[in-house]
């Protein structure tokens, strides 16, 4: 079914030509900052970033102009020395956590890391069964 | 053998939650629509260029003077934005002071697209590059936000404004200028 | 008239299903039924039916036969013939037809081979299979007919989607389906051996080349997959953790886990149960897919499914079928006697290990896919991407590479460490030494470095298990475990080198510029417009050379179709065995020069190479399998003609 990812991609790319601005990009939306090290440091945070307009694409990604006006904003935050995470959580306190990929340990988004600890747990709680018991009695149930 | 037993039933019990959900989830609207967080936050700072001569431009200041208004976030080239242009003339009458910011937008086009769907904004500021709309949390054109005297934003339509949103909308404003 | 040819076979297998149904039921209780003899050539006739239903829909999109709605809507008369075919099933409906032609087919296929098993759990088997098939007929009859006619007849039609005229897209879904609706057989294996209570190693030898040939599909399907995205989406990236790709991903994770565990129930009699559960379970993940995928409810915004009927039909056969198998599954489990008992330092013990952690990255990958929906019922909305799924993931797919490296080289029920202390050893001092140079000469993320360095142990490990043996008389399914596992260590080190060191580059240039990027240097000569058949392009003409080399020429280009109204980039893609230099056009800035994008992406092809040698794995030992059953089988057929031979002389002198 990974194929029907370019449908979805073609709602996000392929606005009618109407629909579409006739602004050019945005400075930095295609054009990388100077100093490599910052231009790292925006491109691992844009990878993270969601476009709003595309369905699942991270701005990194995306050719629709929404996400070329974020990509500024993310590279010029960034040249302009705030930090990664600061340029998320403004992001964030815009729109939300819909915005980041990357979840925040949270009320809301405990379970996506708990249950990842439990998943840890039961798999050595189940392997560490099978190495407790001596391998000759068998007189316990099956229990992969 | 019975511990096996009980652990399939968590199974049984955990498919039939994941059932409900999507079952629910198949009933319920899909709003795709990303509300902005900064409702009940003031505006941020910022300072936009007119977008038309006819027009001045926007900043942060004109927002909080002590009248409350509407900001509609719009483009020329959006359709929706076309279609809401009688409520927003509706608006107006009714006595709402609308301020607007045009996004990635030429002069030459907002122009055209004013002459043709009329033109009840008293402020209209040029955003090339979304910067006002990522500041507020607009994902999308056109918005309306409802911003009170203070320039604290208090409500945000999503979408194009239908007739029948035009009262509530009314309704937020007057709330804000309280 | 073809069109109602398709939709007549259609119903008239349906109808056969449910002669199936009965009879496979009826059957598995008592053998002796009259029914019984009707249901394999049911099950047979009902995939040839669904075959002349499928080419019928082919064959209107062919002539793009506009009076079928479904070819007015996702066809045009000036589409490339390749595009026209690929057309049939690049829709929601053609593709639900195409998904119940190879279910049936693969029906048709086991009634007509399979006679190993007892003839209960066959027919039990059969009628499953046929339980399953009514719903998916139930589903196109009465919501999705693809044959539906439109009056009046339109003069063209609407055209495909530009991205989707690809021949990568056009021929990689039914690869997938054939591995969703391949595990289908698996599940109705599962279920017919739980019903009569006859969980076998024999079972097991059954049901496993089933469960190997979907599996050698769906990794072909995902690995074609990522690439379609990686060249045609125009931005380098091949995997975005996006729910269509964990839709696709999921049963793969379940089916490996069958595929090791059934070995381990065929081998050794041992984790029936567990066995049993993952036969479910893959299915379970192939139709929870399909379901999030076509309801839209996790990405609502392309038309593909955004009808909540067909939503709700496939989530009510979900619930069917799967919350069926696994009440049948839970009542039944404790009458499935206990497997043989092993020691965690054996084959079996890895085995165990790996299915333990191929599961839990099912449940995360899962949990991450379907966290939004869960807030979405709060109305709290997050994203889960790769910051989440990277990490968490690799907890248990390191471990788990470790052992798969020493696994294979463990012997049956037990082993000792001594045994296998050698291998081990130099394992280890590869992984460190790898290890100790990448930290030594770069500086590289923690994920990637490990990935690096274990992918080279893999590699190492893979073949050791071939050590000590007569290279010549190794079985055929021993080789394909061998390269699928090198196959994994192949696609990890690209995954890790192409994270750790790709470039990239985003400029803006005229004709004469020249951009250097990586060891590459790219000219750009010209810029000019060129026409396709039903599309123009702005086309790039780039001259790169790698470190001073021989120049190529590369054509990238940014495309615009009118039917319907769109843009694709094509990328143009030069190919050296240590990566990829990626090169896409974008659009004309102000000042009159072209955005570029390049990417130099090290090792990058690795990736599906992997892939394709895991598939490549699979087949050797599918191949393997199949021809050692069908030696055994007339060696087995020979023994009983020869006691019968045997028995008839000795009771001639009675007579």
């Amino acid at each position: 079914m990974r194929w029907l990812l370019p449908i979805l991609a073609a709602f996000a790319l392929l606005q009618p030509a109407a629909a579409q601005d006739r602004m050019p990009p945005a400075p930095y939306a295609y054009t990388q900052l100077e100093d490599p090290a910052l231009e790292e440091q925006a491109r691992e945070l844009m990878h993270t970033l969601r476009c709003l307009k595309c369905q699942s694409q991270s701005i990194a990604d995306s050719d629709a102009p929404m996400a070329g006006d974020m990509r500024h904003q993310v590279r010029s935050r960034i040249a302009a020395g705030e930090s990664p995470d600061e340029v998320r959580n403004w992001l964030v306190s815009r729109y939300g956590d819909y915005v980041s990929y990357e979840p925040q340990v949270s009320s809301t988004t405990w379970p996506l890391f708990a249950i990842p600890i439990v998943l840890l747990l039961l798999a050595g709680t189940v392997l560490l069964r099978r190495i407790g018991r001596p391998t000759d009695t068998a007189d316990e149930g099956e229990s992969a | 053998m019975k511990r096996l037993r009980y652990s399939l039933w968590i199974i049984v019990g955990i498919a039939s939650a994941l059932f409900g959900l999507f079952a629910y989830q198949l009933t319920q609207p899909k709003d795709e629509f990303v509300q902005s967080a900064m409702v009940g936050e003031p505006m941020p700072d910022f300072e936009l260029p007119p977008a038309v001569p006819a027009r001045p431009g926007l900043s942060r200041a004109d927002l909080a003077d002590g009248e409350a208004k509407l900001l509609n976030v719009f483009a020329s080239w959006c359709i929706p934005c076309a279609a809401e242009a009688p409520q927003l003339e509706a608006l107006e009458r009714s006595g709402a002071n609308i301020v607007a910011v045009a996004i990635r937008d030429r002069p030459e086009d907002v122009e055209r697209f004013l002459s043709v769907y009329g033109n009840p904004f008293t402020r209209i500021g040029r955003d090339d590059i979304s910067e006002v709309q990522l500041a507020i949390g607009s994902s999308g054109v056109p918005e309306t936000f409802v911003i009170d005297g203070d320039g604290v934003i208090t409500y945000q339509h999503i979408g194009d404004i239908r007739e029948n949103d035009v009262p509530k909308l009314l309704e937020e404003l007057r709330k804000a200028q309280s | 008239m073809i069109a109602e040819i398709g939709l007549a076979a259609l119903w008239l297998a349906a109808a056969l299903a449910v002669l199936q149904l009965i009879g496979g039921f009826v059957g598995a209780r008592n053998e002796s039924s009259e029914l019984t003899a009707l249901v394999r050539p049911a099950a047979v006739l009902q995939g040839l039916l669904c075959a002349v239903s499928f080419l019928a829909l082919v064959y209107a999109f062919a002539v793009t036969d506009l009076s079928v709605k479904l070819v007015a809507t996702h066809s045009h008369s000036m589409k490339p013939m390749a595009f026209k075919l690929s057309g049939a099933w690049a829709n929601h409906e053609g593709s639900m037809l195409l998904w119940i032609a190879i279910m049936a087919f693969a029906g048709g296929l086991i009634a007509f081979i399979e006679r190993r098993l007892p003839e209960k759990t066959m027919m039990a088997t059969l009628g499953t299979q046929a339980f399953v098939g009514i719903g998916f007929y139930l589903f196109i009859l009465l919501s999705s007919n693809p044959f539906e006619r439109l009056s009046p007849v339109p003069m063209e039609g609407n055209g495909l989607n530009p991205l989707l005229q690809d021949m990568g897209v056009s021929f990689h879904p039914p690869t997938l389906y054939i591995g969703y609706v391949g595990l289908s057989i698996a599940f109705s294996f599962a279920l017919g051996a739980l019903l009569t209570r006859n969980v076998t190693p024999e079972f097991a030898r059954v049901m496993r080349p089933w469960v190997l040939g979907a599996w050698i599909f769906l990794t072909i399907g995902i690995t074609a997959g990522s690439y379609w995205a990686y060249y045609e989406l125009g931005w380098g990236g091949w995997w975005f953790w996006d729910p269509v790709e964990n839709a696709s991903l999921m049963p793969w994770l379940a089916a490996t886990a069958l595929l090791h565990s059934a070995s381990v129930l065929a081998a050794r009699d041992a984790l029936r149960t567990w066995t049993i559960m993952l036969g479910v379970v893959a299915f379970s993940m192939s139709m929870v897919g399909t379901f999030l995928v076509r309801s839209g409810i996790l990405t609502s915004v392309h038309a593909f499914a955004v009808d909540p009927e067909r939503g709700s039909f496939i989530l009510a056969l979900l619930a069917l079928y799967i919350g069926g198998a696994l009440i049948v599954f839970a009542l039944r489990a404790n009458t499935i006697a206990e497997g043989e008992r092993f020691s965690l330092l054996s084959r079996e013990g890895a085995l165990v290990v790996n299915n333990v952690a191929l599961s839990a990255i099912l449940g995360i990958v899962l949990l991450g896919t379907l966290y939004p929906l869960l807030t979405e019922a709060f109305d709290v909305r997050v994203s889960v991407g790769p910051p989440y799924f990277d990490p968490v993931s690799a907890i248990f797919f390191l471990p788990m590479l470790a052992i798969l490296a020493v696994g294979p080289l463990l012997r049956w029920r037990k082993d000792s460490f001594d045994r296998i202390r050698l291998p081990v050893i130099i394992i280890s001092v590869v992984t460190v030494a790898v290890l100790a140079l990448v930290l030594a000469l770069s500086d590289i993320g923690v994920l990637p470095l490990l990935g690096m360095a274990m992918s080279v142990g893999v590699a190492v490990a893979s073949f050791m298990p071939l050590r000590g043996r007569a290279i010549r008389r190794v079985p055929l399914a021993v080789w394909g475990m061998c390269i699928a596992h090198f196959g994994v260590a192949v696609g990890l080190f690209g995954i890790a080198a192409d994270t750790a060191y790709q470039k990239e580059r985003l400029v803006a240039a005229s004709p004469g510029d020249t951009v250097d990027i990586g060891p590459w240097e790219a000219t750009l000569a010209s810029i000019s417009p060129v026409a396709g058949p039903n599309w123009t392009a702005m086309q790039g003409d780039i001259f790169v050379s790698y470190e001073g080399g021989p120049a190529t020429e590369t054509f990238p280009q940014a495309r615009s179709f009118w039917a319907p109204q769109g843009e694709t980039s094509e990328v143009a893609l030069v190919t050296r065995w240590n990566g990829q230099l990626y090169v896409a056009l974008g659009n004309m800035a102000e000042d009159g020069r072209w955005q570029l994008r390049l990417w130099w992406k090290p090792f990058v092809t690795w990736i599906w190479y992997g892939g394709l040698l895991i598939a490549l794995g699979g087949a050797l030992a599918l191949v393997g399998r199949v021809v050692g059953d069908v030696r055994r089988r007339s060696a087995t057929q020979r023994g009983e003609e020869r006691r019968a031979e045997e028995a008839a002389l000795v009771a001639e002198p009675a007579e």
